[in-house]
C-alpha cells in the first residue's frame, strides 16, 4: 500500500515539473474541502488550520517561503539586513491595493504589527526581539532589533504576520468590527459568502498587484463534517481537492488510486508537523532517563509509519524535524530494539508501576496509534492503561500535568528557535498550558543553548549549537519522538500548481490554475 | 423445577437459546484459557482476509490483530456486562417495584415519580451522558446500563405485588401479624418471580447491545476489547474489509437471539397457562 502512495508521489511530482513548462489557463471554478469549517476569518483574531487554510489566500504577508523555507517577495519586493544583523529594511511594492481599492503602504504595516502584538500569540513572540518598527516614507518598513535574532527573516509568512487594512480596523473595537465577517485583504482572492456549514465562496480579485494572476474566477471551500462523506465527496466530483488532514488515512490509498488523481504530501515545509509522546519527567519511573530510552526502543516506529500513517511520513530522529532548519542525523538512535528496552527497564529497576497513556482524540488513526504503541510498551513488560477522552478533557491533562504518556504533535515552523526551543527550554514550564516544556524537563546546559541559538550569528556558529542541542536532548530522550507526519494533499490531476510554497494549500491558490 | 425443565425443554427456542447461552459462556470462560493470544497484539500483516491462514482463521484488522482473538475475548466483556449489569438493575428496581406495590398510597406515588423519570429520559442519551461524564471503564459502563434498565423491573414488580398482595394468602399472613419484609420476601416475591426471570433474560440481550453501541461510538472501555468495539474500529474501513466488521457483528446478533429465544422459553414454560396448554 505503502508502495502506491510513493508511486503516487513520485507521479505528482512529475507532473508538476512538466506543469511548470506549461503556459497557465485562466478561468475555471475549484471546489476543496475546508475541515472543520473555520470559526472565523479574520486571520489576524484566529489562527486555527482552516482559518490559515481560507484566509492565506484572501491575506497576504510581507513574504512568502518556498518549499526549502527561502524568503520569497510577496508585499515586500526587496529587503536588505544590516551588517550588524540588528536593522532590516523592507521596500514594500507599489501599486498594491486593499479588496476595497484604498492602497496599502507602510501604515498598514506599522498597524498590523501594532494589531497582532495584542490578538496573535505566536506573532507576539516572533517579535519580542524587535526594538522599534518604522516607516521612513509610504513603501520602507525599517525593524530594529535588541539584539541579533537569527529567525527573523522566517516570521513573516501570512499566518504568522497578516496585513491588516489600517482603514478599517484603527479606531475600531477589533473583536466587535463587522470586517471580521467578511475580510478584506490584499491577496489574490476577495471573501464573496460564507453559507455556515455548507461552503464559503472566495472570488478573483481583479486588480490583484501580479499581473494575470489569480488564473482561477472562484474558489468554493465545502464544509462536510464527515471524513466518510468528504472521501464521497472527492469520488463523486463534487469537490476537486482535498487538503492534506481532510480524509482518514486509510481512504488515502483508495482515493490515489482514482483516475486523473495526484497526491502530494509537499507544502507542510514551514509546518513540519512532529509526532510525539509527551513523557511526565516529574513522577513515577518516568523520571529515570533509563525508562524513557527504554520506550523509544519498544516502539515500533516503522510499523506505525507503514500502517497506520499508510507510509507516509519519516521516523523522527530527535526533537527537529528534518525539513527544518539546523537539523542533524548525527544524534542517538534508538531503532526497535524490545530485548533492550527490556534490558534498560530491568536496568531501572521498573517493577511493572502502572502507566497511564493518553491517546490523541483526532479520530481513527490517532487511537489504533495509541493501541499499537500501548501493545508495543506491554509487549516489553510495562503496566499500561489507557485513558480514554475527548479532547478538551485531554487538553486539560496534558496541562495540568496530570498524565504519564500522552501523544501530541506540534509545528515547528522552520527554525528550531521559533518551533523547536519552546518543548525543551525549562522557561517554557507553565502549567495550564499544552504547547510548551509539557514533560518537565530541565536542563541548564540546553536552556543556554537555545538561548545563544536564537541570537547567534553567523548561520554557522547557530548550526553548530543547534547540533549539540539536538544530540544532547536523543540523548535525555525528554518525550519520545515518533513520526514527521505528512499530510498528504489529495487533487485531481488537472490543478495545477497549486502547492509551490512551504504552507501549501494556505497561499497556493495565488498560482494554481486549472487545465480542461 | 422438573416441571420447569420438562416445559422449557419442549419449546424449541428455548433449547436453541440455551445451546447458545451455553456455548457463548464456555467459549467466554475457557476460549482465553486455548488461545492465549492478547488480542491487542499486532501479529500478522494488517488487512489479512479470513480464512488465508491457519493462525489468523478469522483474518486480521487495520493493525494486523487478530479478529479471532478479537472475538473469543469480546465474548468475555459483552456477557460479563451484560449479566452484570442486570444483576445491578434487578437488585435496584425490585425492591423499588415491591415496596410500591406492597404499600401503596404515598410511598407508591413517591417511588413511581421517581422511576417515570428515569423513564421519560431516553435511556441510550442517558447512558452515553453518564459515560462521557464518568469516563469510559467497565465499571461506569455496568454502572450507566443499570441505571437505565432498572424502571421497567420496578414497574413490573410493582404490578405484579399489587394484585398478589389482596390475595387471601397473603393476608392470612398479615392477620398473623408476620412482619412487612417477611411478607413481601417469603410470601409475594416468590410469586412474583417468573415475569421477571423473563424480563431478566431480554435484560441481558438488550445489556449486551447497548454495550456494543456504546463501545461502537468510542465510549467502551479502552483497556478492553468487546464486540462493539471490534464493530466500531472497522466501520471506516469496510469497504476495505468486510470481515472486521461482519464476525463480530455476527457474534452480537446470535448472541442477542440466544438471549431472545431463552426469554421466549423462559415465559413459555413458566406461565402456567401457556404451559398446561401445551400438555
Amino acid at each position: 500500500m505503502s508502495k502506491r502512495v510513493l508511486l503516487g508521489l513520485l507521479l505528482a511530482c512529475g507532473l508538476t515539473a512538466s506543469a511548470l513548462a506549461q503556459e497557465p489557463k485562466t478561468g475555471g471554478v475549484i471546489n476543496a474541502v475546508i475541515q472543520p469549517e473555520p470559526p472565523g476569518l479574520m486571520l489576524a483574531m484566529v489562527q486555527n488550520g482552516p482559518v490559515q487554510m481560507v484566509s492565506g489566500n484572501i491575506f497576504e504577508g510581507l513574504l512568502r517561503y518556498s518549499p526549502k523555507l527561502e524568503p520569497q517577495p510577496e508585499l515586500a519586493e526587496s529587503w536588505t539586513v544590516s551588517d550588524d544583523a540588528k536593522t532590516y529594511t523592507f521596500k514594500l511594492k507599489k501599486g498594491v491595493t486593499w479588496h476595497d481599492g484604498k492602497p496599502f503602504t507602510a501604515a498598514d504595516v506599522l498597524f498590523s504589527i501594532e494589531m497582532l502584538k495584542q490578538t496573535h500569540a505566536r506573532a507576539r513572540a516572533n517579535l519580542v526581539q524587535v526594538d522599534k518598527v518604522e516607516a521612513p516614507d509610504d513603501y520602507t518598513v525599517v525593524f530594529t532589533l535588541k539584539q541579533p535574532f537569527g529567525p527573523f527573516l522566517g516570521i513573516f509568512e501570512v499566518g504568522s504576520m497578516p496585513m491588516v487594512p489600517k482603514h478599517l480596523y484603527e479606531g475600531t473595537d477589533w473583536k466587535t468590527n463587522p470586517y471580521n465577517n467578511a475580510p478584506v485583504g490584499t491577496g489574490p482572492f476577495m471573501f464573496k459568502e460564507w453559507q455556515k456549514g455548507s461552503f464559503i465562496r472566495m472570488v478573483k480579485n481583479p486588480n490583484y498587484h501580479e499581473k494575470g494572476k489569480p488564473y482561477l474566477d472562484e474558489v468554493y471551500w465545502q464544509v462536510i463534517p464527515d471524513a466518510a462523506a468528504r472521501s464521497v465527496a472527492y469520488e463523486t466530483g463534487k469537490v476537486d481537492v482535498l487538503p492534506g488532514g481532510s480524509v482518514e488515512n486509510f481512504d488515502v490509498p483508495r482515493l490515489s488510486k482514482l483516475k486523473d488523481t495526484c497526491v502530494t504530501g509537499a507544502g507542510w515545509e514551514f509546518f513540519s508537523p512532529l509526532a510525539w509522546l509527551w513523557l511526565n519527567n516529574r513522577q513515577g519511573p518516568l523520571a529515570d532517563k533509563r525508562v524513557r530510552q527504554a520506550i523509544m526502543y519498544a516502539i515500533d516506529r516503522d510499523f506505525a509509519k507503514d500502517v497506520i500513517w499508510n507510509g507516509l511520513g519519516k521516523v523522527a530522529t530527535g526533537p527537529s524535524a528534518s525539513t527544518i532548519k539546523y537539523y542533524s542525523d548525527d544524534v542517538p538512535k534508538y531503532p526497535y530494539d524490545p530485548a533492550k528496552a527490556k534490558a534498560l527497564l530491568k536496568e531501572a529497576g521498573y517493577k511493572g508501576e502502572k502507566i497511564r497513556i493518553l491517546p490523541l482524540a483526532y479520530g481513527e488513526t490517532w487511537q489504533r496509534w495509541g493501541e499499537a504503541v500501548k501493545q508495543n510498551l506491554i509487549d516489553v513488560g510495562m503496566n499500561i492503561e489507557t485513558i480514554s477522552t475527548d479532547v478538551a478533557g485531554g487538553n486539560q491533562k496534558i496541562g495540568d500535568w496530570d498524565y504519564d504518556i500522552a501523544f501530541t504533535y506540534l509545528y515547528q515552523y522552520g527554525d528550531p528557535a521559533l518551533g523547536v526551543g519552546r518543548n525543551y527550554v525549562s522557561s517554557a514550564i507553565a502549567k495550564g498550558q499544552v504547547f510548551n516544556n509539557v514533560e518537565g524537563y530541565s536542563n541548564p546546559e540546553i536552556d543556554k543553548l537555545f538561548a545563544d541559538g536564537a541570537v547567534a550569528t553567523p548561520d554557522s556558529k547557530r548550526r553548530e549549537i543547534y547540533e549539540k542541542a539536538q544530540k544532547i536532548l536523543v540523548e535525555d530522550v525528554p518525550v519520545a519522538w515518533m513520526l514527521e507526519l505528512q499530510f498528504p494533499t489529495i487533487m485531481r490531476c488537472k490543478v495545477k500548481n497549486l502547492i509551490t510554497t512551504g504552507i501549501g494549500v494556505n497561499d497556493g491558490f495565488k498560482d494554481a490554475w486549472l487545465d480542461k | 423445577m422438573k416441571q420447569f425443565w420438562k416445559s422449557m425443554l419442549r419449546s424449541p427456542s428455548g433449547v436453541i437459546g440455551l445451546v447458545i447461552l451455553l456455548l457463548a459462556i464456555g467459549i467466554a470462560v475457557f476460549g482465553p484459557l486455548l488461545f492465549p493470544n492478547s488480542p491487542w497484539r499486532m501479529v500478522q500483516r494488517p488487512f489479512l482476509p479470513p480464512f488465508t491462514l491457519s493462525t489468523v482463521p478469522l483474518g486480521t484488522d487495520a493493525l494486523g490483530r487478530d479478529v479471532f482473538a478479537g472475538m473469543i475475548f469480546g465474548a468475555r466483556v459483552s456477557l460479563l456486562v451484560g449479566l452484570v449489569s442486570t444483576l445491578v438493575a434487578l437488585v435496584v428496581g425490585v425492591p423499588i417495584g415491591a415496596m410500591a406495590g406492597y404499600f401503596g398510597g404515598k410511598v407508591d406515588d413517591a417511588l413511581m415519580r421517581f422511576t417515570e423519570f428515569f423513564q421519560t429520559i431516553p435511556s441510550f442519551a442517558l447512558a452515553i451522558v453518564l459515560v462521557a461524564i464518568l469516563q469510559p471503564s467497565i465499571y461506569s459502563i455496568v454502572a450507566s446500563i443499570a441505571v437505565v434498565s432498572w424502571p421497567p423491573v420496578a414497574r413490573l414488580v410493582r404490578g405484579e405485588v399489587l394484585s398478589l398482595r389482596t390475595r387471601e394468602y397473603v393476608q392470612a399472613a398479615v392477620v398473623t401479624g408476620q412482619s412487612n419484609t417477611w411478607i413481601i420476601l417469603r410470601e409475594i416475591l416468590p410469586n412474583a418471580l417468573s415475569p421477571v426471570i423473563v424480563l431478566a433474560s431480554l435484560m441481558v440481550a438488550t445489556a449486551i447491545l447497548l454495550e456494543s453501541s456504546l463501545s461502537f461510538l468510542g465510549l467502551g472501555d479502552p483497556n478492553l476489547i468487546s464486540w462493539g468495539y471490534m464493530v466500531g474500529a472497522g466501520r471506516t474501513v469496510i469497504r476495505q474489509a468486510w470481515w472486521i466488521t461482519v464476525f463480530p457483528g455476527v457474534a452480537i446478533l446470535i448472541s442477542v437471539l440466544g438471549l431472545n429465544l431463552i426469554g421466549e422459553g423462559l415465559n413459555d414454560a413458566l406461565n402456567p397457562r401457556l404451559s398446561r396448554e401445551g400438555r
